[in-house]
C-alpha cells in the first residue's frame, strides 16, 4: 500500500471523529441510537477514497473507538459500545464504506447512480447488520426494531444528498482521485 | 483533545499501556452487562478513587465530563420522563463512570506508547499480511489529523461567514473536505520526500 492510500485513511478515519463533535440528535437516551452526522463519514469514505482506502479507514476508526478513544458523537467511546443498542451500526462501518467504494467504482457516475450506491451502502447495509444487533440488545423483536429505525430514514437521505453533493463537487476539483 | 497525557509518577503511569487498555476493555464491558444502579455508583467512585491514586484531582475528572454536560441533561431528563428517575441515574452515572475511566487511561499513558503497544499487538498479525509499521503511521496520523480538521473547519466557517454563508453546509463542507485532501496529498508527499519507504 503506498504512502497516499495510508494517509487517505488517517484522513478518513479522522474526518469520521470529527464528524462527531457536530451535535447528535439523541431522542430517547440510550435506549436508541443518536441520530449523527459520522455516518456522513462513512459514505464520504467509500464514496471518494474507495472500497479498499474507505473501509480500512473505517476499521482503523472503529479499532481507536475500541481501544477507548471517546471518538463517537457525544464523546463515547471504549469496549462498551459494542455491548449498545448502536454497536452494531459501528461495525457496519466498514462494510458499509467498502460497499459504497465498490458501488461507486471509479469511473464518472451520474448523481443518481452515486446516490444509489450510497443509499445502499449506507443505509440498506448498515440497517441490515444495526436492526438485529439492536433488536437482541435492547430485547426488542425484529419487526419493532425496524420500525424504531425508519424515524432514521429522512435524516440518512439528508446524509446522502450531502455526500452526493461533495463527492461530485470533490471530483471535479480533485479529478485525479 | 486527545493529547492529555499528564506525566506523573503514580502505579498508574508506570504500569505499561497493554494492561492498563485491557482492564479498562474489561471494566468498560462488565459496565454495560450489569443492570444495578448501586454496582454502577460503586464502579463510578472507584474510578474516581483511582484518580486520586494517579495524583489527579476531582477537578481534573469533572474537566472530563464537562464538555458531554448538555448531553447528561438531555439524557437525565430524557430517561426520567421515559422511565422514571432510578433509570435515569444509572444511565448518566454509567456514561460518566465509562468516559472518566477511559479518560483515566488516556491521562495516565503517552498516546506514543498507546500506538507502540498497539503495534507491537498487530505484529502477531502480520502472517494475515498485516504491516505493523504502517498501521501505527496510520494512527499516528489518524489522531493528529483530528484537530487539525477542526481548525480547517474553523477557518473555513469563518471564512464563509464574512459571506454571509455560514448557515450552508455544503459551502463549508466542500471547501473543508478540498482542503483536507490537499493537505493528505502534501503529507504522503512529505513523508515520501524524509525517505519513508511503504514497501519496507
Amino acid at each position: 500500500m503506498d504512502t497516499r492510500s495510508i494517509v487517505y485513511i488517517a484522513l478518513f478515519a479522522a474526518l469520521t471523529a470529527a464528524l462527531g463533535l457536530v451535535p447528535p440528535i439523541s431522542f430517547a437516551g440510550l435506549a436508541l441510537p443518536p441520530i449523527t452526522a459520522q455516518s456522513l463519514g462513512v459514505m464520504l469514505a467509500g464514496a471518494i477514497a474507495g472500497a479498499r482506502r474507505g473501509g480500512l479507514a473505517m476499521l482503523l476508526f472503529v479499532a481507536l473507538v475500541a481501544i477507548g478513544l471517546p471518538l463517537l458523537s457525544g464523546g463515547r467511546g471504549g469496549f462498551g459500545i459494542f455491548a449498545g443498542a448502536s454497536g452494531g451500526f459501528v461495525v457496519a462501518w466498514p462494510i458499509c464504506a467498502a460497499v459504497i467504494g465498490w458501488l461507486v467504482g471509479r469511473a464518472e457516475t451520474s448523481p443518481l447512480r452515486l446516490a444509489v450506491a450510497i443509499a445502499i451502502g449506507g443505509i440498506l447495509v448498515m440497517y441490515a447488520i444495526g436492526i438485529p444487533w439492536m433488536a437482541v440488545v435492547a430485547k426488542l423483536p425484529l419487526s419493532k426494531a425496524v420500525m424504531i429505525m425508519l424515524a432514521y430514514v429522512p435524516g440518512d437521505l439528508v446524509k446522502v444528498a450531502i455526500a452526493v453533493i461533495v463527492t461530485r463537487g470533490i471530483r471535479r476539483a480533485y479529478p485525479a482521485l | 483533545m486527545l493529547d492529555l497525557y499528564r506525566p506523573g509518577t503514580s502505579p498508574l503511569h508506570s504500569l505499561s499501556p497493554g494492561p492498563k487498555i485491557l482492564v479498562m476493555m474489561a471494566a468498560g464491558t462488565a459496565l454495560f452487562l450489569v443492570e444495578s444502579l448501586p454496582l454502577v455508583l460503586g464502579a463510578l467512585l472507584l474510578t474516581l478513587a483511582l484518580y486520586r491514586l494517579a495524583g489527579l484531582t476531582l477537578g481534573d475528572a469533572l474537566v472530563q465530563l464537562r464538555p458531554l454536560a448538555p448531553i447528561f441533561v438531555i439524557f437525565l431528563a430524557l430517561q426520567y420522563w421515559l422511565s422514571g428517575p432510578v433509570l435515569a441515574a444509572f444511565v448518566v452515572l454509567r456514561l460518566a463512570a465509562l468516559i472518566l475511566l477511559a479518560s483515566l487511561v488516556t491521562l495516565t499513558t503517552r498516546a506514543s506508547d498507546m500506538i507502540d503497544t498497539i503495534t507491537r499487538a498487530l505484529a502477531l498479525l502480520r502472517p494475515l499480511g498485516v504491516n505493523p509499521a504502517k498501521v501505527g503511521l496510520a494512527i499516528s496520523l489518524a489522531l493528529r489529523f483530528i484537530p487539525v480538521l477542526g481548525q480547517i473547519t474553523t477557518d473555513v466557517r469563518e471564512a464563509q461567514k464574512t459571506r454571509g454563508l455560514e448557515r450552508s453546509v455544503i459551502a463549508t463542507a466542500l471547501p473543508v473536505a478540498i482542503r483536507t485532501l490537499k493537505m493528505a496529498d502534501d503529507i504522503a508527499d512529505a513523508i515520501e520526500a524524509r525517505g519513508y519507504d511503504p514497501r519496507a
